[in-house]
């Protein structure tokens, strides 16, 4: 199988270089036999991969240490969970991960499109094809996983404590299927641009492999936060890391993207813009791998300083380059449809939020790449951290958040006052209510208070979306409420799926601004003393500790401390923390100690406590923090998973044109088209 | 006024408001990310750079790490090769904090000449490197038919 699979990647190579090779020769001079021996071409690529794929896992599986990439991440004794997921945690293994996936998406695409997008699909399979190329070359000359190491030995080297967490079979994956799923809108794109089919036809199918990619990357970042906050143990889930920013590039821009793309459905203008976005997500998806493998940004998310890094900056400027010639040697062919024809409308706001939304990718991009950019102009490497990532982007993203209630609300083309009015007096008021009252409770943080005022209104806004159309499916077919409701959902998925992504974006910004009322505690106790201390909401806890224990288990020494945790005088559950050795099958330790976070997690904070160590026979050393609302960043996550889900199911078309019922569902044109009245 | 001229000049504000934010913020939140050779040198053309806030990138020397007990504070040296200093820390270590790895330490250079770190990133070296040669001589990697290993 090993050597099957070794033999699979080199056909790969060569399918991905004919799909390149003949789709290109015959999307030029239009020769049909040369097109579709492309297409299946690709399709073989895709078959040869998975076969690459499937013989790497079985190395890993069978712990077969004589190829390097097996002996160096995994041990005999590793769960077979983790001896799985060690696929993608290694260099040249996460590299064929990637292929593997482009293969499936690119075979998807064509296989799904190759009827609805004739007209583009030559030009689509050699761009694919040539993505892929360059991964798979990438592979074979830069980081192999089948090269072998020459001699076997006994045991592997083991897998970092850190990576044997469950978040490790969701995070990367997830990732990868967000970063990767931007090549297909690229190449949709770039076959666009090259046959100047830029009508709004091609945007269908790029959309909906953005919000694929826009799923997948919400779900990888959220599955990222929530690791390093249960690993890490430094009591928070987002540091502005190079890494973490590199994620969050193409997913600003990605949203941005679903947003302009109905001011060009429905108003025709934007459209260089739009072309611009798709194909600056894919080049952010390439940054960021960049950025993760060469080293040139230090970053906790170590991969090796490798040459790899750099056949990824020259891919880049590659496509930099030809996308940027594409793009200017087009733009006859992109004039806008129409003109903006008031500040108050909805392709405004939407324009705004564009604005803020490449506004903020701008800043974390220039905040990333400072180091760099400041040796080559200054000789001298000036970090920014954390702070400059919070001053810029939260007065940024609250503005965010207030455009995420007008946006949807307000009527295209020119709102008028009495729309204005009818839509945003009852959200406007609860959010000024909800603020006031978190100021009379006590609440003096500047940003969390707008922040809440913010979510309130926003909450308004959609809550009142879902009455207004629920209570209008009530009347005209006579559904109790709850059908009305699940139908209202079920037959407007894109609209109402997307309220849903924005009451999780809400519950996520509340999150966020809960973390201004942190509390940390230094505590050092013996077995039986109790430490007591108030947590940000006033209450009192006690925290007993139930002593120190050493033991075995799995693959690892383990020294525990238990507490008893009471508040208000009432038992609130026990919190373990731990500090373990990782062995190998031996018994030799393998990496340093790591550290198990104990927590105790409640809607209103969590108790998160970290063992620092361990003096003498029974004392243990904690630091005790009060982190509150951070479980509202999983819901938020969850929220706008489910919102995303519902967007992209698949919708009959009979439905969508259920008689009478899209106009009188959509209160936000009411207005539109008629006199402005202002 | 067309409202395109409106929106072109209130995403210029936009952009500006940014702009502004990015900029005060780098002058403010902005450190210096030296090599000990560098700070060493900075510090000799300039004795106010004692006490300024900065980053150091290098190696930590191995067997220099002395942790006080319950691991809430220690103290050990870095190094790029050429030059070497001592680093104090108050605070839990990250788990990937050991002999010979590299790190990044934020603090400031006491005048006594200990730096005074407080946060330390470390990066582990071992965790994805590939090449078998490397790590042979790591600690932690004990193979019994290793023919060439060195430990």
């Amino acid at each position: 199988m090993i050597l099957l699979g070794e033999l699979s990647l080199w056909v790969a190579l060569l399918m991905a270089a004919w799909a390149a090779t003949a789709g290109f020769a015959g999307a030029y001079t239009h020769r049909g036999e040369l097109i579709a021996s492309a297409q299946r071409a690709l399709y073989a690529m895709c078959g040869f991969v998975v076969l690459a794929a499937i013989g790497i896992w079985t190395a890993l599986l069978k712990s077969d240490f004589s190829l390097a990439f097996v002996a160096s991440y995994t041990s005999a004794n590793l769960p077979a969970i983790y001896k799985f997921t060690a696929f993608w945690g290694g260099q040249a293994g996460s590299l064929l991960f990637w292929v593997l996936i482009l293969s499936i998406y690119s075979a998807i695409a064509v296989f799904t499109g190759r009827r609805s997008n004739h007209a583009l699909m030559p030009w689509v399979v050699p761009t694919l094809a040539v993505i892929a190329l360059f991964f798979t070359l990438t592979i074979v000359f830069g980081a192999n996983p089948y090269e072998r190491l020459g001699w076997i030995p006994a045991d592997g080297r083991g897998m970092n404590p850190q990576l044997q967490n469950p978040g490790m079979a969701f995070h990367p994956p997830n990732l990868y299927l967000g970063y990767i799923a931007t090549s297909i809108p690229f190449a949709y794109a770039i076959a666009a641009l090259i046959t100047r089919r830029l009508d709004n036809e091609w945007l269908t199918s790029v959309r909906r492999w953005v919000l694929v990619s826009w799923f997948f990357n919400t779900v990888g970042i959220v599955a990222g936060m929530w690791w390093a906050y249960v690993e890490l143990g430094w009591g928070g889930y987002w540091a502005w890391d190079p890494v973490e920013n590199a994620s969050f590039l193409p997913w600003l821009v990605n949203t941005a993207f679903l947003h302009s793309i109905m001011v060009q459905e429905k108003r025709g203008m934007l459209r260089k813009w739009n072309v611009t976005l798709v194909v600056s997500a894919f080049l952010l998806s390439i940054l960021g791998t960049f950025i993760t493998r060469s080293g040139v940004i230090s970053s906790v998310h170590a991969f090796a300083q490798s040459s790899v890094g750099y056949w990824f900056l020259g891919f880049l400027l590659l496509s930099i380059g030809a996308a940027a010639w594409l793009v200017t040697t087009r733009l006859d062919d992109l004039r806008t449809q129409a003109e903006l024809e008031s500040m108050v409308s909805r392709e405004a706001s939407f324009l705004f939020n564009n604005l803020l939304l490449v506004g903020i990718a701008f800043s974390v991009l220039w905040g990333t790449l400072f180091p760099i950019l400041s040796e080559a102009v200054t000789k001298t490497k000036i970090t920014v951290g954390p702070p400059f990532f919070n001053q810029v982007n939260v007065p940024l993203g609250l503005a965010l958040l207030a455009l995420t209630g007008i946006g949807p609300l307000i009527a295209w083309r020119r709102a008028s006052v009495a729309n204005l009015k009818r839509q945003f007096t009852g959200p406007v008021v609860i959010g000024l209510v909800t603020g006031m009252l978190l100021v009379a409770l006590g609440m003096r943080d500047v940003y969390a208070v707008i922040a809440y005022t913010l979510a309130g209104f926003v909450l308004g806004t959609i809550a009142q979306e879902f009455y207004k159309g629920t209570r209008a499916r009530h009347r005209m077919y006579d559904e109790n409420y709850a059908m009305a409701f699940l139908r209202l959902v079920g037959r407007n998925r894109r609209r109402y799926g997307g309220y849903i992504v924005h009451v999780g974006v809400v519950v996520l910004f509340a999150a966020f601004a809960g973390l201004a009322f942190k509390e940390e505690f230094d505590v050092t106790l013996k077995g039986g003393e109790k430490y007591q201390a108030a947590d940000p909401y006033g209450n009192e806890w006690s925290f007993t500790s139930q002593g120190v224990s050493a033991y075995e288990q799995l693959n690892r020494q383990t020294t525990a401390v238990l507490l008893e945790a009471r508040r208000n005088g009432k038992p609130a559950g026990v919190i373990r923390t731990e500090k373990r050795q990782y062995v190998d099958s031996n018994g030799n330790p393998t990496f340093q100690p790591s550290t198990e976070v104990g927590i105790l997690s409640g809607l209103r904070q969590d108790v998160y406590v970290v063992l620092a160590g361990v003096t003498g026979e029974d004392t243990a050393e904690l630091r005790v923090t009060f982190n509150p609302l951070v479980w509202w960043v999983w819901y938020g996550g969850m929220i706008m998973a489910v919102g995303g889900l519902i967007v992209m199911w698949p919708q009959a078309e009979r439905r969508k044109k259920q008689a009478g019922y899209e106009a009188v569902l959509e209160p936000a044109t009411v207005g539109a088209g008629g006199p402005a009245e202002s | 006024m067309k409202a395109r001229t409106k929106f072109l000049i209130g995403g210029a504000l936009v952009l500006a408001t940014s702009g502004y934010l990015m900029a005060t913020s780098i002058e403010e939140t902005g450190t210096y990310y030296l090599t000990p050779t560098e700070l060493a040198t900075r510090i000799q053309k300039d004795s106010s750079f004692y006490g300024t806030g900065v980053k150091v990138g290098a190696r930590v020397v191995p067997g220099s790490i002395v942790r006080a007990p319950g691991g809430r504070s220690m103290e050990f040296e870095v190094t790029d090769g050429a030059k070497t200093f001592p680093v104090s820390y108050h605070g839990i270590a990250p788990d990937t904090f050991t002999d010979g790895v590299d790190v990044v330490v934020e603090g400031r250079m006491d005048r006594n000449g200990t730096f005074a770190a407080t946060t330390v990133l470390a990066k582990c070296a071992s965790r994805y490197e590939n090449a078998p040669e490397k790590y042979q001589d790591t600690p932690g990697y004990k193979s019994a038919t290793n023919p060439t290993a060195t430990t």
